[in-house]
Parts: structure tokens; C-alpha cells; sequence
């Protein structure tokens, strides 16, 4: 089959769940209401609180959740075929993502701003509140030591890249300075941030860097993980305008800039899927597709991190009411389109099957790095460009979102350790440098406990981020769907995926335990013994608030 | 499509793009701004809490210039009236 008649049908299908399911979800389930004085007009502050154009505010929302991740996901689960993940990514965006991001918009709109965290607390009850802290941390701890090492194996991989990836800081830094200081406008440096960057990746295969293959015995993937942790820390460390900021507005940029030339490039070449559509032949060692292909892929079809985007900051800004439409459901469509973009160059990009097959040699293998050669060879025949430089292009792109979540996720993770210090009167872990050692300690921990002294442990752990993440957005579901049954409303578009998540959850959690078990892997053992006591907490804590509430309602029906 | 209209529609896309630069760190950077603004009350007022300043004849005519930002301190920390024996608030 031709990769256009996929783009157009994955295009075409989320754009009718735009135009016809979130209309009817957003009128009859959620009663979006434009008079509704939303809290950023009740609360304004010029700080928090600031209504907010609404494609500006979509602009945000998307390119906070779209990252790595929807890259990442996609291009693993891609082993069992191109249509299972193209079908979960479709009717997961639909049917579950955009639902739980605009939801996740609503409920905290309706709640003056709380962010899902608290409105777990107030809604569901105080014990729910505890177990979304604690997962949020594993959420945090997994996404830096995954990240950590994917980007590690892509620097290795495409050392092209390494010379454009470090650049970018500096060009960063530099505009940070620029714009603080108000030497220039936004429009102007924006070109010149773009050009600048674009130059990078340029020059970039003339100058390919390598690390050494050993230094006191820690191996090159190894040395970039501490680098790369090491930036991290530091970063997490700046004020968010000298780094972040701008990091965060090329990377915005970078992100409809790629999606631009890469949906371009698959209409200019029309080049056919080489992969096979369901994969009879996967390499030994894959797990069963059900239940492991919904949470490797997680962002791109429904993901928990959404819900902690739209209820910390989007709530906070939103104008009217009916926007969350807009923003929630539109945002999770942007991501899915990201994801669909991941399918395409991971299963179209390579000439034969046994191109693509040599690739997919094994579960785990392929993954980001498919999608940059295949999304490479794309883009140099569909555009012209040179092979070195498109590979070059799309790891800059991956690599950038995936460091600029590190630092993020760092950062938060130490407000995580800020806080323990506070509530436990523990002096020394309030400060900012000890916690952000502690956080960095912890991810480290994991990304060489988990795989080894080449801290390859990062995409061990994939599935099991996954999984950690689907509960999260469980959580917000929960939330949503108890919300709903106290307004009599009809609750079962938010019950049913709340159920299937749930239900793949638990079934993912238990295969790869028994996964861990064979191959002796107690650590990884453990922690999916954790995340697994918190999935049935939560699925324990869902039907006994619900039965609950239906008592409730039921005893009042008759009084 | 002359000169005027692209630079009118450049300087609403720089408009945009200012607000999308700046919206998502509105809030971390207005409260690093509020730290350091504390940071500066506490030298004015420091001779009012024992501590020695030697600009303390400048300072002074700082304080009523503060009285607002003064108010708007003691109630985010949690007290109802001014803390401060010679510096009645409200």
C-alpha cells in the first residue's frame, strides 16, 4: 500500500473525530458552556491566571505534550506490523486522547484551576491523591532515564548530530539573552534562531564527533548518559529564561517545521510501505502484541502526562469555556499526527522488506532510530536533500525534545524532593543543589540498574513507562468520569476507556513481570511489582468510588 | 499585496509569537521577579527589624512608596496586619 493512502485515511479519520465526536462530546457529555466564567477571567493575576488567545494557547498545549515520546512509542510498536499501531494511534487519539485532554481541561476549568493532583484529593478521595504522587515521580524517574538513553544511542548512532544538538544550546543561549534584553523582536529572531540552527545541521556531517569507545571502562554510551545527566542537572538549575524558555520556542518551531517536511515529503515521494502490514514474522523475543502494543505506545494514543499539562498551566489561561474543544481534543489530534508521521518514515522509508527487517532485528531494536532513517530516506528522495543531512535534521528534532523534557522532568522531580524535605522536616533536602542531586541519583540508579554497566537500561523500561503513564491517565479519567456521574450525566465515554487502559494495564504489568522473573531481573522486577500494586489501587479505588456514588444517588432518587 | 500589509502581518505574527514565547513562563518568571522584590523590602525596612543599614537615611523615604507592595507581602505570608512595631499597615 502507498504511505499517502495511510496519511490521508489517519489524517481524514482524526479530522472527522475533531469535527464530529468532540463536538459531541464537548456539547452533550461535557455541556461546555461560553458564558462560563472560566478562572483565568474569575482569577486573573497577570501571572497564573491569563485569558489567553486560543490558538496561542494551542500552540502551547501541543508543543508542551508532544516530545519524544510520541515518537519513541510508535517507532518500537511498528515490530508487529503497520496496522496495529496505526489503528491503536487512530482510534486511541479519537476515542481516548482527545477526550481525556479536553476533559482534563474541563474538570479543572470547573474547579477553580486545581491541577488533576489536587482534584484527585477533592474528588476521589485522599488516598487517590497519595498514590498520584507517587505515580507522577515514577512517570518523572522513567521518562529521564528513558530519554537519557535514547538519545545517547541516536548521538552514537548519527554522530552528525552531536556537533547541531550542543549547538542548539548556544543558540539558545544566546536568543535567551537577546530577547531578555530586548535587542531585537520576537519575529526577526525567530528567522534568525531557525537559519541559525539549520546551519548547524548543516555543517554537522563534516564534522561527525565520536567519544571514545572506553574511558576508565565506562563505555561511550555510558559516558553520554552521564554527560547528558550532567547537562541536565545544570540546566534544571538556571533560571527558566536563560535556557528553557528559548529552548522550548525552537523546539516549538522545529516541531511544525519537521512535520511540515516530513508529510511534505511522503505527498511529493508516494513511496510504498515495505513493511508488512501484520507481522507473522516477528523476531524472537517479541512479546504478544495484546496487551504490550497500548502501552508502548502511550503518548500519541492516550497518555497521562496530558492531563498534568492541561490541568497545571492550560486551565489557568483558558478564555471561554468552549476552547477546551480546541485546545484539549485539537492538541491530542496534533500529537496523533506526530505519531501517524512516526508510522509512515518507520514503516515507508525502507526499500524492501528485508531492508525494514534488518532494522527490526529484534524488540527494542529499530525504535527512534528507524524512524530517522526511514523519515530520512524519505525526505532526501522526496526533497532532494542529502541523506547525511535529513538524518542529521530528524535527529536534532528527536534528541531536542527529548532533552528539553530531561530538563523539565528534572526540574520538577526536585520540586518532588523539595517538598518531602518540607512535609518531613528534612533541612538539607529544601535546598535546590542537594535535590537536584538526589533526582539525578535516583535517575541514574535506574538507567544502569536497569540495563547494565552501559546503561542501556533507558528502552528496557519503555513498556513499563508505558504502563506507569496509562495509569496516570486513568487517574484523570477517574476523575473525570466521577465528575460526571455527580452532574447525572452519561459516563461511559469516559468509563470505557478508563476500563480498557485499566484492563491492559494490569495484563502488561503481569506479563512483563513474568518477563522479569525469567530472566532473573529482580530490580525491574520490583519496580513493576510497584507500579502493578498501584494499578489494582487504583482499579480497587475507581469501582468502590463509583458503586459508591451510585448508592448515593440511587437512596436520593427514592427520598 | 503591498509593503504595508506584510509588515502588518509580520508584526502580528512577531505579536503571536511574542505571547507564545512568553505565556508558558509567565508564571516562573514573575515569581522570581516577587523574590527578589521581597529581598529588596527587607532592606528597607531592615533598621525597623535591628538590622544596621547604613543607607538607612535613603531608604526612608523609599517606605511609603512601599506601603502598597508592603500590604500585599504580610497577607501572601499569612498575617492578617503589618508585623512591624513603627510601620502601622492597615
Amino acid at each position: 500500500m502507498n504511505a499517502i493512502v495511510m496519511m490521508v485515511l489517519g489524517l481524514g479519520a482524526m479530522f472527522l473525530g475533531y469535527v464530529f465526536y468532540s463536538k459531541f462530546i464537548a456539547e452533550k457529555i461535557f455541556k461546555l458552556d461560553p458564558n462560563f466564567r472560566t478562572p483565568a477571567h474569575e482569577l486573573e493575576d497577570g501571572v497564573d491566571f491569563v485569558p489567553t488567545n486560543k490558538y496561542v494557547l494551542w500552540g502551547h498545549h501541543f508543543t508542551s505534550v508532544a516530545g519524544a515520546a510520541p515518537i519513541i512509542g510508535p517507532a518500537i510498536a511498528v515490530i508487529w506490523g503497520w496496522v496495529p499501531a496505526f489503528l491503536w494511534v487512530i482510534f486511541g487519539t479519537i476515542f481516548f486522547a482527545g477526550v481525556h485532554d479536553a476533559g482534563a481541561i474541563w474538570a479543572s476549568n470547573r474547579n477553580k484551576a486545581k491541577s488533576i493532583g489536587n482534584l484527585t484529593g477533592d474528588v476521589v478521595g485522599k488516598r487517590s491523591q497519595t498514590l498520584f504522587m507517587i505515580v507522577i515521580f515514577l512517570v518523572l524517574l522513567m521518562v529521564n532515564a528513558v530519554f537519557a538513553t535514547a538519545i545517547s544511542g541516536l548521538l552514537i548512532k548519527f554522530s552528525s548530530s552531536v556537533v547541531p544538538v550542543w549547538g542548539a544550546i548556544f543558540v539558545a543561549l544566546i536568543i535567551g539573552q537577546i530577547i531578555f534584553r530586548k535587542w531585537m523582536g520576537l519575529g526577526a529572531i525567530s528567522i534568525i534562531g531557525v537559519l541559525a540552527l539549520y546551519a548547524l545541521i548543516w555543517a554537522g556531517p563534516s564534522f561527525p564527533i565520536q567519544l571514545p569507545e572506553t574511558v576508565m571502562g565506562i563505555s561511550d554510551n555510558a559516558q553520554w548518559v552521564l554527560i547528558l545527566f550532567g547537562y541536565a542537572a545544570i540546566a534544571s538549575l538556571l533560571p527558566v529564561w536563560v535556557l528553557l524558555q528559548p529552548r522550548d520556542y525552537i523546539n516549538g518551531l522545529q516541531l511544525f517545521i519537521g512535520l511540515i517536511l516530513l508529510y511534505g515529503a511522503t505527498l511529493l515521494l508516494g513511496p510504498e510501505i515495505s513493511a508488512p502490514a501484520f507481522n507473522s514474522n516477528t523476531p524472537e523475543g517479541t512479546p504478544s502484541m495484546l496487551p504490550l502494543l497500548f502501552v508502548t505506545i502511550a503518548c500519541g494514543a492516550i497518555s497521562g502526562f496530558h492531563g498534568l499539562v492541561a490541568s497545571g498551566t492550560t486551565s489557568k489561561q483558558l478564555d471561554k469555556e468552549t476552547d477546551a474543544r480546541f485546545v484539549g481534543y485539537f492538541g491530542a489530534i496534533g500529537e496523533g499526527s506526530l505519531s501517524l508521521a512516526t508510522i509512515i518514515a518507520a514503516t515507508a522509508g525502507f526499500a524492501t522488506l528485508a531492508d525494514w527487517e534488518a532494522v527490526y532485528s529484534s524488540f527494542g531494536q529499530g525504535g527512534v532510530s528507524a524512524f530517522v532513517e526511514g523519515g530520512a530516506n524519505i525526505i532526501s528522495q522526496g526533497l532532494g536533500l542529502d541523506v547525511g543531512i535529513s538524518e542529521t535534521l530528524l535527529t536534532v528534532m528527536a534528541v531536542l525534545f527529548a532533552g528539553t523534557t530531561m530538563d523539565t522532568g528534572l526540574r520538577l522531580q526536585r520540586y518532588i524532593f523539595q517538598e518531602w524535605g518540607n512535609l518531613y522536616n528534612i533541612n538539607w533536602m529544601q535546598k535546590a543543589l542537594p535535590a537536584t542531586l538526589l533526582a539525578v541519583g535516583s535517575c541514574l540508579l535506574l538507567a544502569f540498574g536497569a540495563g547494565g554497566a552501559d546503561g542501556s537500561g533507558g528502552l528496557v523500561i519503555w513498556p513499563l513507562f508505558g504502563t506507569t503513564n496509562q495509569l496516570l491517565a486513568g487517574l484523570t479519567l477517574l476523575v473525570i468520569t466521577v465528575m460526571l456521574v455527580r452532574l447525572g450525566r452519561p459516563m461511559y465515554y469516559t468509563l470505557l476507556p478508563l476500563i480498557f487502559l485499566l484492563i491492559m494495564t494490569v495484563f502488561a504489568l503481569i506479563v512483563q513481570l513474568k518477563g522479569f522473573y525469567d530472566s532473573g531481573d529482580w530490580f525491574l522486577m520490583g519496580l513493576d511489582l510497584v507500579v502493578l500494586v498501584a494499578a489494582i489501587w487504583i482499579a480497587l479505588e475507581a469501582s468502590a468510588g463509583l458503586t459508591k456514588l451510585r448508592k448515593e444517588q440511587k437512596a436520593q432518587k427514592q427520598s | 499585496m503591498n509593503i504595508q500589509s506584510v509588515r502588518r502581518w509580520f508584526s502580528r505574527a512577531s505579536d503571536l509569537a511574542n505571547e507564545f514565547y512568553n505565556a508558558p513562563y509567565r508564571s516562573a518568571i514573575a515569581r522570581a521577579k516577587r523574590d527578589e522584590d521581597d529581598l529588596f523590602m527587607l532592606l528597607v525596612f531592615s533598621e525597623m527589624m535591628g538590622v544596621p543599614n547604613p543607607a538607612a537615611y535613603y531608604t526612608l523615604e523609599l517606605q511609603p512608596l512601599m506601603l502598597e507592595r508592603f500590604h500585599q507581602w504580610h497577607q501572601r505570608m499569612g498575617m492578617e496586619h503589618s508585623p512591624l512595631d513603627h510601620f502601622r499597615c492597615c
